[in-house]
């Protein structure tokens, strides 16, 4: 795809002398220092992200509840105002379209979805909708900027009127930071706390600019997609297009949480319950290969010498000092210890089944178990 | 973003750079593929006293965005490496054109020099990427 289309940081990212890479048509950051020193700067204190180029789909109307409610797997019918949850979209064989969070906001849901798929997602949902719902492509709209970190909270509090501490997670409000009307909610995608903003397209730079002056006291960072990716799979979540397709199900990527199998008809479930019954062959695991080489996208996994599965995402982590992946393998392999191998350039690596997130010390987890 | 391309060295198509030394060459990668890389985690150097022949793979770099290989941009024989590179890949990243050599290499046939790039030649190879 030729990338046509720039964030409104744009700017920003060539000031800060960012490497700019072709992601899903946008021209975006992949690194302003180095991935690992941004990925320790999140685990450690915070980094913030131009996360602009992911779609926003708005729905309103009479029926937008049960409109919504068709089209993903959770139950939204059970939303609070502000509140927000991750969900997947289906097809009609119960593969994912996509990966998404759908917030309940005042007068509409607000559906943030993967960039690469905004284009599917909107004629999707367009397809069917019905006259007593509106469906609005909001994607250049709105500005999304991520802070994520350990100290995302002290940083967002010293920017917004009042303060934000009392927010819990998948929660969002309406806030102003240097009086410019903001949504802030307490999500992101890298296993810290932290918060994600969202606002005009013709106001991002300066909150951009006001949340990394403030953000300088506490050592912040700029962070590109290379750290975002990093940051992600030490968590274990999916990245779609990797680990998700419209070739896999929910059941098989651990993502029975997302489902609502009691709410009543959504597109997929006939489908999906049929799989449940029968049980799934194949599931998504954690893999943690010790030493330095790394397990890529596509690489196969065996066990003696038999293959058993395909990896769908590696890296080596810096935080654990050690390549991590994620890849399906046959059920019967999914145990948390077991021993396999993986093909790396035609040697073979051992590597070990282990529960997810790799990364297990991340201030989300203590904020959420709290 | 400005990649540096030194003046006094050579280099090859496969993004190596090389300085001549008496009958030896030092060889890495250059500033543009450890930038096209980003962090560099892991390196395979090959054995002190291999016989390369121009052209074959002698080591593998591994890094966050992908794999690569170092190509042999002059055969002979591999008189050092940089062991140094073993615990701290990094350097590739912060400093290729100096601490971030990988290997050096005795030079059979001088005359190959011939067949490497001048800074100029591959400055237009990196812009028609």
């Amino acid at each position: 795809m030729k990338p046509k289309n720039i964030t409104p940081l744009y700017k920003k990212h060539l000031e800060l002398k960012a490497s700019m890479v072709d992601f899903a048509g946008y021209k975006m950051p992949m690194q302003y220092s180095s991935i690992f020193e941004e990925t320790k700067a999140v685990r450690d204190s915070a980094g913030l992200f131009d996360v602009s180029h992911m779609g926003e789909i708005e729905v309103s109307g009479e029926r937008a509840v049960e409109f919504v409610n068709y089209l993903v797997t959770f139950d939204i019918s059970k939303l609070k105002r502000f509140q927000a949850k991750y969900t997947v979209i289906l097809n009609e064989k119960g593969g994912i379209i996509d990966d998404l969070v759908v917030y309940n906001l005042a007068d509409k849901y607000l559906i943030v979805v993967n960039a690469s798929n905004q284009k599917k997602d909107f004629e999707w949902f367009l397809k069917h909708k019905n006259s007593q719902v509106k469906v609005k492509n909001a994607g250049k709209k709105y500005f999304q900027i991520a802070l994520q970190g350990p100290l995302s909270e002290k940083i967002i509090n010293s920017v917004t009127e009042k303060d934000v501490s009392a927010l819990s997670f998948y929660h969002s409000k309406e806030e102003k930071i240097a009086n410019i009307q903001v949504l802030i909610s307490r999500t992101g995608y890298t296993g810290e706390d932290g918060f994600e903003i969202y606002g005009k397209s013709e106001e991002a730079e300066k909150i951009w600019d006001v949340i990394m002056e403030e953000g300088r006291k506490y050592d912040i960072s700029p962070c590109g997609l290379g750290a975002r990716d990093l940051l992600r799979l030490e968590m274990g979540y999916c990245l779609y297009g990797n680990d998700i397709t419209t070739e896999t199900t929910p059941l098989e990527a651990n993502l029975s949480w997302v489902i609502s199998f009691s709410k009543g008809r959504f597109l997929g479930k006939k489908q999906l319950l049929k799989k449940k019954e029968e049980g799934t062959n194949r599931k998504l695991v954690g893999i943690v290969v010790p030493g330095k080489r790394i397990p890529r996208h596509g690489y196969n996994i065996l066990k003696k010498g038999e293959k058993i599965g395909v990896i769908t995402s590696g890296n080596f982590s810096p935080t654990l000092d050690s390549s991590i992946a994620l890849g399906y393998v046959q059920s019967e392999y999914k145990k948390e210890g077991t021993k396999i191998e993986i093909e790396i350039r035609n040697r073979l690596a051992e590597g070990e089944i282990v529960k997810l997130p790799f990364w297990k010390n991340g201030t989300l987890n203590k904020r959420v178990s709290k | 973003m400005e990649v540096k391309i030194p003046k006094d060295l050579l280099y090859t198509e496969d993004h190596e750079w090389v300085r001549k030394e008496n009958g030896e060459i030092t060889e890495g990668i250059t500033d543009f593929a450890q930038s096209e890389l980003q962090d560099i985690v892991y390196i395979e150097l090959p054995e002190v006293g291999q016989e390369v022949v121009q052209g074959d793979s002698i080591a593998t770099i591994e890094a966050v965005k992908t794999v690569t290989d170092l190509y042999a941009a002059i055969s002979g024989k591999v008189v050092k490496v940089n062991k140094e590179l073993e615990k701290k890949p990094e350097l590739i990243n912060k400093d290729t054109y100096d601490s971030g050599w990988i290997v050096k290499i005795k030079m059979s046939d001088s005359a190959e020099l011939d067949t490497l790039l001048t800074p100029a030649e591959y400055k237009k190879v990196i812009q028609e990427e």
